[in-house]
């Protein structure tokens, strides 16, 4: 990750190179640019099985990068995963994924470098009395919002206080949002926000 | 620089008897002081040294009734009783009686510009009198008279850390890996922690500063209280938390923050190397200006003679 003390402490750019090469707040361009994106597919051992999974790209304006078929490797359910790469810009690529699905293919997870921006907040108190699985996984349902990396301290056990550090990927101008959605799981959990500071206040 | 001042100090704490300490050091003469219960006043002016020996050997400051000190013939109120809530009182009505009379009032006490800001201005403007009050926000640091030097208009934001008993604590739990309890046990006997720390540890100090920076920013157009303020202190934040916050590099501040849409104070992640991360009980304001960008002012945000300075300092200020 990005070296972060003495940058921002709200907003980072979860991709170095892309930091590098763009100014940032450089909002219009990213939404407008292609970016590569991974999807992850589980598709059932059947002939054309690929073949219909792969024609939503294109006709959804995507540009293929590769297709990795690992077909040596079947999941329990006896599915055979594919990883694709795809250029496409952010719109194009939900369209993409929202295609997918229609037609019944299993998409496991779409674009992790769809997320932009990333925030880390403090969660203090019963974190794990109050379901803290369902605490992450309301964090990871919302479409503009991704748990990046979580770290648990609880020293006294699980029966304490104890407390966690979210590093939260969310889409670009989505940081307000998420900060929003985690007070107000908090709130229902009882729980304490820890928040960075807004902008540039360091 | 206004020479030669004669100033009544009401109250007798750390703060008012830096003041009268002091005063002679810029100019001013003390012709009278008060604490709960005595005063004493001398239109040549008192002596300092007597009066605050007396103080310390007996509790008193002198053999007249309070309301002497109030009634004395004086050009600045210097107002450094304790800070109350709602009301503001006796606070507010010191300042009343001090504005009706066309005298000049500085205030120490945070109640009467944090609960009644309108109220105090408007008696302000029926009044010769001019109402001060640097030594509210941040002790020794000049924010108020900076904002006003930039003028409000100018200044988008205030945040800091504004509460040296809150910072205090923070900072310890951070370095020593102690817990709360012990921290403010520390706190306690260094003197640096009340006996009854709750105004600090639950961040209402620091978010009648931040009321006071909302008021100014606002300049009139919108009056705040300790009521508007969404307030979060210090007490739920652990030992565990501070620690993932330095795996991370960053630490956990009582943050302030003011703006005319609101006031919020409560526990933050910043940065460990970040201005706003003081440590110890030194106080930050941070000001957020349209044409001069950020402005960091950092120092002692309490004590007697600092603060007193910022007291004898709006004195020079004053018309």
């Amino acid at each position: 990750m990005t070296p972060t003390l003495g940058s921002d402490a709200e907003t980072e750019h979860g991709d170095d190179a892309e930091q590098s090469s763009r100014p940032r707040g450089d909002i219009d361009d990213a939404e407008r640019e292609p970016q590569p994106h991974t999807i992850r597919l589980e598709l059932a051992d059947e002939p054309g099985q690929l073949l219909a999974a792969l024609e939503p790209i294109s006709e959804n304006g995507g540009n293929l990068l590769s297709i990795f078929h690992e077909r040596g490797n079947v999941t329990p359910r006896g599915r055979i995963p594919v990883e694709v790469d795809v250029e496409a810009t952010p719109d194009r690529f939900e369209s993409i994924v929202a295609a997918l699905r229609e037609g019944g293919v299993n998409v496991v997870q779409a674009g992790a470098e769809h997320y932009a921006e990333e925030v880390v907040v403090l969660l203090v108190g019963h974190l794990v009395d109050t379901d803290l699985s369902d605490t992450l996984r309301r964090i990871e349902e919302n479409p503009a919002t991704s748990v990046a990396d979580f770290s648990l301290n609880a020293p006294e056990g699980r029966k304490d206080t104890s407390s966690a550090r979210l590093r939260i990927a969310t889409r670009s101008g989505e940081t307000t949002a998420a900060l929003a959605l985690v007070r107000e799981i908090a709130a229902e959990k009882e729980l304490h926000v820890v928040e960075p500071l807004a902008g540039g206040a360091l | 620089m206004t020479a030669g001042e004669r100033l009544a100090v009401l109250g007798a704490g750390a703060v008012g008897s830096s003041v009268v300490e002091l005063a002679a050091e810029y100019g001013h003469e003390v012709v009278a002081f008060a604490d709960s219960s005595s005063a004493v006043v001398d239109a040549d002016g008192i002596d300092a040294a007597a009066t605050l020996e007396r103080k310390r050997a007996e509790g008193t400051v002198g053999d007249d009734d309070p309301d002497a000190a109030l009634a004395a013939d004086y050009d600045v109120l210097v107002e450094a009783t304790p800070t109350t809530l709602g009301d503001a009182e006796p606070g507010f009505s010191h300042l009343e009686t001090a504005l009706e009379r066309d005298r000049h009032v500085v205030l120490a006490n945070k109640g009467p510009v944090a609960e009644r800001y309108g109220d105090v201005r408007a008696l302000e403007r029926e009044s010769a009198g001019e109402v001060r009050f640097e030594a509210t926000v941040g002790g020794a640091i000049p924010i108020i008279s900076t904002v006003e030097d930039l003028s409000p208009s100018h200044v988008t934001a205030a945040r800091g850390v504004l509460n040296g008993t809150a910072n205090f604590i923070l900072s310890r739990m951070a370095a020593e890996g102690i817990d709360y309890e012990h921290v403010l046990a520390e706190a306690q006997d260094l003197g640096v922690a009340e006996a009854d720390p709750t105004f600090d540890v639950e961040g209402t100090d620091a978010a009648l500063k931040c009321v006071i920076l909302a008021n100014v920013l606002s300049a009139g157009e919108r009056e705040f209280t300790l009521s508007d303020a969404d307030v979060e202190g210090i007490t739920n934040v652990p030992g565990s938390a501070l620690e993932l916050a330095a795996e991370d590099g960053r630490t956990i501040r009582l943050v302030g923050e003011a703006t005319r849409d609101g006031i919020r104070v409560g526990p933050r992640l910043v940065p460990q190397n970040a201005a706003l991360a003081v440590t110890g009980t030194r106080n930050i304001a941070q000001l957020e200006t349209t044409n001069a960008g950020q402005l960091n002012l950092s120092g002692r945000g309490a004590g007697g003679p600092e603060t007193a300075s910022a007291v004898l300092g709006d004195v020079g200020r004053l018309d």
